[in-house]
């Protein structure tokens, strides 16, 4: 004879059985050895020594917190102890319903003397047959009321034969439909509008199935499958019409249906049970009256059936009628049960006597979409990733479905107010809150998932400083969608008086496989991002900004271009203007422009004084005087060396560096004289440009804004292959830079994935007097003794997120999606390296 | 990188014996930093200039130190130091002579040993305080000063001046006090330094500047500059002074920063600019703040005013009152948002009413600061027990935040930026939620009453209001939020103003009240 055990996929399964009983074994048999927890093992991390009764205190301890955590991970877990007392399963009982998972029981009942034998035989259990005896004393005394317990089933296994043949399989939870992958259609709170359903379904292509004129069924020619967010009854004019068209549908398998709130009561009401007659379950009752009863026996026990919530899709989508947070997803209890019902309160009622809402959807930060209905809201709305789409049609609203995965929303309106709200709709909405982002966001060692560039992780103290960098500085979050990446020079040049040289960056990218590239003018200014909404409505709709902002400018740090908020306001307004051309072409009512803004002395004016101009003066005021003092010493006689013709040559470095630094520099008065050079379209509504379109195209449609704050990007397109072309490009940088140009930027000229550099910086011979100083052509040699290790390996990352975070963007993903590798990108600039690569 | 010291003595040329150098040749002197070379231009009997030039190199200057050099401008290869007479020329100068600074000359000891017509000219002379300290400093010396400012860039005439001077010097003085003067004041006027300061310093400047330093009535600043503003060593060097001199310890303490009125007027670390708070702090019992453009007040309170009696710091003050009002409120749990170097902390935690206290600030520089001021590694089990220090942003919700009696914004929310509030008052009033929020922030009206400010009292404000501002504001927080609001003013009252700075004692209202 052989039993059939079964355990939920996730629950906690506890043995009982005296010592001697053949847990261990039996535990080895059906589950792996990371699955079984044993109070022995425990009692022997905390003492040393299994047998150890003292330390029994701490081993359960240490027990209960490696069960804990391994079911709050959502892992099987099995208790392999005694547990032949109901305190000690008990307290297991509980920890598991803490975890929101079902505890199941095996118990092995072997013959006593059975068990004391085994023991005889095991040097380490050299305890005797009375511990055995008690132990039995318990079981019997726990067998009569074990079914008591708080188990899901108490699986008994009686004897050693039957022990041996069991077998145990694991059961799939009623909420896990992970293999159904859709398409779905999900629909929001129907409340008895039977033929606003039957609208909504022939306007999502269902075909409906009718006996007697009466909707029994509905099938979608595309095979798709409805879900109803619950909530099928009450209030309305046909719950009976509602439900039979859901339960056909149900029963066909076209649709799923969780359980609202109403069904809940419906069905206790059904079931005899006392409830208070109100919120439109008269209406039900009453309607109901009048159908034969073994249809309402059919409801009845339809909506007795509904579970709380569904797992979907591969776990990307749960549906619950009011909602469910992450740790609840797949899980089982009262609790789970409750939340996926009622939602969560924060335990008052409001005004209106309704049950104050606490809103665990701005805290969710689950991948899963949660879609859900509920609370009647005006306009469905996403919030991180979930969606409510009960629009009130039973209160005049309409009934609203959702299109997964398509993300699309259907609605058709009330065809009439089939029931007076308590509270006006409105009044309902919720807020739209400002940036609500957690420091659990952000905080922290952290690693993000990119698509273009692995795991990237963010250590802790970079995490801190990005962090008051970001809320000291940083423009507002919903704006900050992107940071630009740091960018690596080439490889150091030996070429004779150069340290920076366009053939290293060629040699490069050829040797990585890459067959052509552009050459950009690097222009000297400050690297700025432009984000740009068509309009006020465009900005709150796409980016969650409320307040009549159309945009933002920021530097690669994500501060705000200018501190007077007015300058900012008006070059966003002015670059919308001349950049309207775009939201047509782009076909998208915003844009993410990756640009220099110009002149550098704009942004950099306080640090081009102090620190450039200021070492400029000094040269200029000390230099001519040391070199009048050696030639007054050489006039005399003196031998003062090569250390006149030396100083001769500083002079003429210092005079060159103020040349390099001072065409950078003019003077600008509000925006006047600022220019803006837009290099790539970053990414726009449903693309990222960035790596879909290459260099060329850019160009191409920004070369074509007539404007005049926009200034243009010089370019030349090589082949690597070709000498003759690569040749001109070196001549066309030899030109670039000679007129006063800080140098050239090479890419390829396609985005190119994996670990090749986004881009590298050519930087001009005078240009780099800025970086290294005056003199640094004196001092060749050691310069060249740099390392460029780090820089690119930051430069990989940093790009790789900043792809990331406008990727989540054009997906539609929530803020703190889009946040989290741009505070990335943040955090790795604060990592140290050489600040002149 | 040059300085040149002419003598007109019959025959001028002894001024080869007097500095030990010979004028018909070129010396090198190795320094780490680069080489410095004693030359001649002129040496004639009545006229005989020796010049000191120092070559840096940049690149070993920088590839020799690492990154928390003191002064930042080491750490760039574009810097001024090759160019400028810093200390680096004050090194060079105290190492190539040495013999002649001690007034030692076997060949002339009777030259050596009195005043000499001297004339010193430094063509770029780093000077923080301008041209008119370069005179203060040198004048009561025995020195006639020319000191020009040097433009900051003809081509931009609107950039003004840069921080060098030309200076030229002439005057009858001893030439191994001239050598100590140059080695003591260019670093003071540059007031940077390219070494760390250590202890040994004092003993450095007490020697260097024998017969000169303790008399000098700009002793103050000296000392306090040449010691980069360590003020425990400052105050040993004050102390040593004034045994060598007639005063007494605090005379040498000067009321006021030697320096032009600096905006701060009130001075308080400001909590969420942390960052901005350097090394000036350390051991220093004012609340002086020194970053960039701004000048810390040295200790205590400047009377801006009337400058009559001694006045209790608005600081003070502002921290009284937020203790009062937690006290009068019996808050028992109190969080300090944006705590900064942990003053109310130390306030909060001498009081045991106050059961637990969290220290919260976005700047771990801060966090760190507050820790080794609070001595929290000595600071008993019970006592430490009551204190969380923790990293936290006011734009982010933070579920530590929650559960305290009271929370404290003291002179937070001004540095936050006007389209960032709404997200700090989220995170505050509604996730947060605390029973009572105390906020304080400056009152604009009152700027007019200090005499020197222009613009904000401090850099990092993103704003100062007016009273009704405030009261706007605190007003459509508790609205949003639920919450009443009490304004208070902090500091004396002036009849047209108002208080310096204001408060809002903010209760979250009874549910009762929001409902029906």
């Amino acid at each position: 004879m052989s039993s059939e055990i079964s355990v939920p996929e996730l629950s906690l399964v506890v043995l009982v059985g005296v010592s001697g009983s053949g847990k261990s074994t039996f535990a080895s048999r059906h589950f792996k050895p990371t699955q079984i927890v044993s109070s022995d093992f425990c009692r022997g991390l905390v003492a040393d020594d299994e047998t150890d009764q003292a330390a029994t205190g701490d081993a359960f301890d240490v027990l209960h917190y490696i069960v804990g955590t391994r079911l709050r991970r959502g892992l099987l877990t099995v208790v392999d102890a005694t547990n032949v007392q109901w305190e000690s399963r008990k307290s297991l009982i509980e920890l598991a319903r803490s975890h929101n998972v079902l505890a199941d029981a095996i118990v092995l009942d072997v013959p006593e003397q059975l068990a004391i034998d085994r023991n005889a035989v095991r040097p380490e259990r050299a305890f005797g047959p009375a511990v055995v005896v008690r132990q039995r004393k318990d079981l019997r005394r726990s067998m009569s009321k074990i079914s008591r317990d708080g188990f899901r089933r108490v699986h008994v296994l009686r004897g050693v034969e039957e022990i041996d043949a069991a077998t145990v399989s694991r059961e799939r939870a009623w909420t896990d439909k992970r293999d159904l992958t859709g398409p779905f259609d999900l629909i929001g709170d129907v409340h008895g509008c039977r033929s606003e359903l039957e609208t909504l379904l022939g306007t999502l292509g269902w075909q409906i199935e009718r006996a007697d004129g009466r909707a029994v069924g509905a099938t979608h020619p595309e095979g798709r499958t409805a879900v109803f967010v619950g909530d099928l009854v009450d209030r309305g004019p046909d719950s009976p019409g509602v439900l039979r068209l859901v339960m056909g549908m149900v029963a066909a398998g076209t649709a799923l249906c969780v359980s609202g709130n109403h069904e809940q009561k419906l069905a206790r009401s059904l079931n005899g049970r006392k409830v208070r007659v109100a919120h439109g379950l008269e209406r039900s009752l009453e309607q109901l009256a009048l159908e034969p009863p073994e249809f309402v026996e059919r409801a009845r026990l339809f909506m007795d059936g509904l579970i709380s919530h569904y797992q979907l899709d591969g776990g990307g989508l749960v549906v619950a009628h009011a909602g469910l947070k992450e740790e609840y997803h797949g899980r089982a209890s009262g609790r789970v049960r409750s939340f996926a019902l009622y939602g969560d309160t924060t335990g008052e009622t409001d005004e209106y006597g309704l049950p104050v809402r606490y809103p665990w959807a701005e805290e969710y930060r689950g991948r899963a979409t949660v879609v859900y209905g509920h609370t009647p809201i005006p306009e469905p709305e996403w919030v991180n990733n979930t969606i409510c789409l009960d629009t009130g049609c039973v209160f005049g609203g309409a009934l609203t479905a959702l299109r997964h995965p398509e993300r699309e929303l259907v609605s058709v309106p009330a065809e009439q107010v089939w029931y007076e709200p308590v509270k006006p709709l409105a009044a309902a909405a919720g807020r739209r809150d400002p940036a609500v982002l957690d420091l659990g966001d952000v905080a922290g060692t952290r690693h993000v998932d990119t698509r273009f560039g692995g795991r990237i992780k963010v250590r802790e103290e970079n995490s801190a400083a990005a962090l008051e960098i970001m809320s000291r500085f940083a423009a507002d979050p919903r704006w900050l969608v992107y940071l630009p990446p740091t960018m690596a020079p080439p490889e150091t040049s030996r070429l004779e008086g150069y340290l920076e040289h366009p053939a290293e960056a060629f040699a490069e990218y050829h040797q990585a496989g890459v067959g052509e590239v552009v050459c950009e003018e690097k222009h000297m200014g400050s690297r700025a991002v432009a984000v740009l909404a068509r309009t006020p409505e465009v900005a709150a709709a796409r980016f969650g900004v409320d307040d009549g902002g159309t945009g933002a400018v920021y530097t690669r740090t994500g501060r705000p271009f200018f501190t007077d908020p007015a300058l900012v306001t008006e070059l966003v307004a002015r670059l919308r203007h001349d950049l309207a051309p775009l939201w047509e072409e782009l076909g998208s009512d915003w844009v993410v422009l990756d640009c220099e803004l110009l002149p550098w002395s704009a942004k950099a004016g306080e640090l081009i004084r102090r620190q450039y101009a200021s070492v400029g003066a000094a040269a200029r005021t000390a230099l001519p005087e040391a070199v009048a003092a050696l030639e007054s010493a050489a006039a005399r006689g003196i031998d003062v060396g090569t250390l006149l013709d030396h100083t001769r040559r500083r002079h003429e470095n210092a005079a060159r560096f103020r040349d390099a630094y001072a065409r950078y520099c003019w003077p600008v008065s509000g925006l006047e004289g600022v220019r803006l050079a837009p290099f790539q379209i970053l990414a726009c509504e449903g693309r990222l440009l960035a790596t879909r379109e290459p260099h060329a195209w850019h160009l191409g449609v920004l070369s074509r804004l007539e404007s005049e704050l926009i200034a243009p990007t010089r370019s030349v397109f090589v082949d690597l292959a070709d000498e003759a072309s690569r040749e001109a490009a070196v001549g066309w940088w030899k030109a670039l830079t000679a007129e006063g140009g800080e140098g050239m930027v090479v890419k390829p000229a396609q985005f190119t994935e994996g670990r090749v550099q986004p881009g590298i910086k050519v930087r001009g011979r005078e240009y780099l007097r800025i970086i290294y100083g005056p003199d640094y052509t004196e001092s060749l040699d050691v310069l060249r003794n740099r390392f460029l290790g780090r820089k690119r390996s930051m430069a990989l990352r940093e790009h790789a997120l900043g792809l990331e975070a406008l990727a989540r963007l054009t997906e539609g993903d929530p803020l703190w999606r889009v946040h989290e590798p741009v505070f990335a990108v943040l955090a790795l600039e604060s990592e140290p390296v050489d600040p002149r690569l | 990188m040059l300085l040149t010291i002419t003598t007109t003595a019959k025959p001028a040329t002894d001024l080869g014996f007097l500095l030990h150098k010979h004028p018909d040749r070129v010396q090198e002197f190795g320094q780490s930093f680069g080489m410095a070379r004693v030359f001649y231009p002129e040496a004639a009997a009545d006229r005989c200039t020796a010049a000191l030039m120092l070559d840096v190199d940049p690149i070993k200057l920088v590839r020799s130190r690492g990154r928390s050099s003191p002064d930042f401008s080491l750490s760039q290869y574009v810097n001024d130091r090759p160019y400028a007479a810093s200390s680096l020329l004050a090194v060079a100068l105290a190492d190539v002579f040495r013999t002649a600074r001690t007034g030692r000359c076997d060949a002339r000891p009777g030259l050596a040993a009195g005043p000499v017509p001297l004339e010193i000219t430094l063509p770029a002379l780093p000077c923080r305080g301008g041209p008119e300290l370069a005179a203060r400093l040198f004048e009561p010396l025995g020195w006639r000063a020319e000191a020009r400012a040097v433009p900051l860039d003809e081509g931009f005439p609107e950039w003004g001046d840069s921080r060098y001077v030309r200076l030229a010097l002439s005057g009858e003085v001893r030439l191994a006090d001239a050598l100590n003067q140059l080695y003591v004041l260019l670093p003071v006027l540059d007031d940077a330094k390219h070494y760390w300061i250590a202890a040994d310093e004092v003993d450095k400047l007490i020697r260097a500047g024998e017969g000169w330093l303790a008399t000098h009535p700009e002793r103050g600043v000296i000392t306090r500059r040449y010691l980069g503003r360590r003020w425990a060593l400052t105050r040993t060097a004050f102390a040593r002074l004034a045994e060598v001199g007639d005063d007494v310890e605090e005379d040498l303490e000067p009321p006021v920063e030697e320096e032009p009125a600096a905006p701060e007027h009130e001075p308080s670390p400001p909590p969420n600019a942390s960052a901005l708070e350097s090394a000036a702090l350390e051991g220093v019992e004012s609340e002086g703040v020194e970053s960039p453009g701004v000048v810390p007040q040295g200790a205590g309170s400047p009377g801006e005013e009337s400058g009559g009696e001694p006045r209790v710091p608005l600081s003070t003050l502002r921290r009284q009152a937020v203790l009062a009002a937690l006290e009068g409120l019996g808050a028992r749990s109190v969080a300090d948002l944006g705590c900064g170097s942990g003053q109310l902390l130390a306030d909060l935690l001498k009081r045991p009413a106050f059961a637990r206290i969290a220290g919260v600030d976005v700047s771990t520089h801060a966090l760190a600061m507050a820790a080794r001021k609070l001595k929290l590694d000595r600071m008993p089990d019970a006592q430490r027990g009551r204190l969380e220090l923790f990293q936290g942003a006011l734009t982010y919700t933070d579920r530590r935040l929650a559960g305290y009696d009271a929370a404290v914004l003291m002179e937070v929310i001004e540095h936050v930026d006007p389209p960032r509030l709404p997200a700090l008052e989220r995170v505050v009033f509604g996730a947060a939620r605390p029973v009572h929020v105390l906020v304080t922030t400056p009152n604009a009206e009152y700027n007019v009453r200090y005499e020197f400010l222009t613009g904000h009292r401090h850099p990092d404000h993103r704003f100062e209001w007016d009273r009704a501002e405030f009261a706007a504001w605190a007003a459509a927080v508790c609205e949003r939020y639920g919450y009443r609001v009490v304004l208070q003013p902090v500091g004396e009252e002036d009849p047209e103003v108002g208080a310096p700075t204001q408060m809002g004692v903010f209760s979250r209202a009874e549910r009762a009240e929001t409902g029906e």
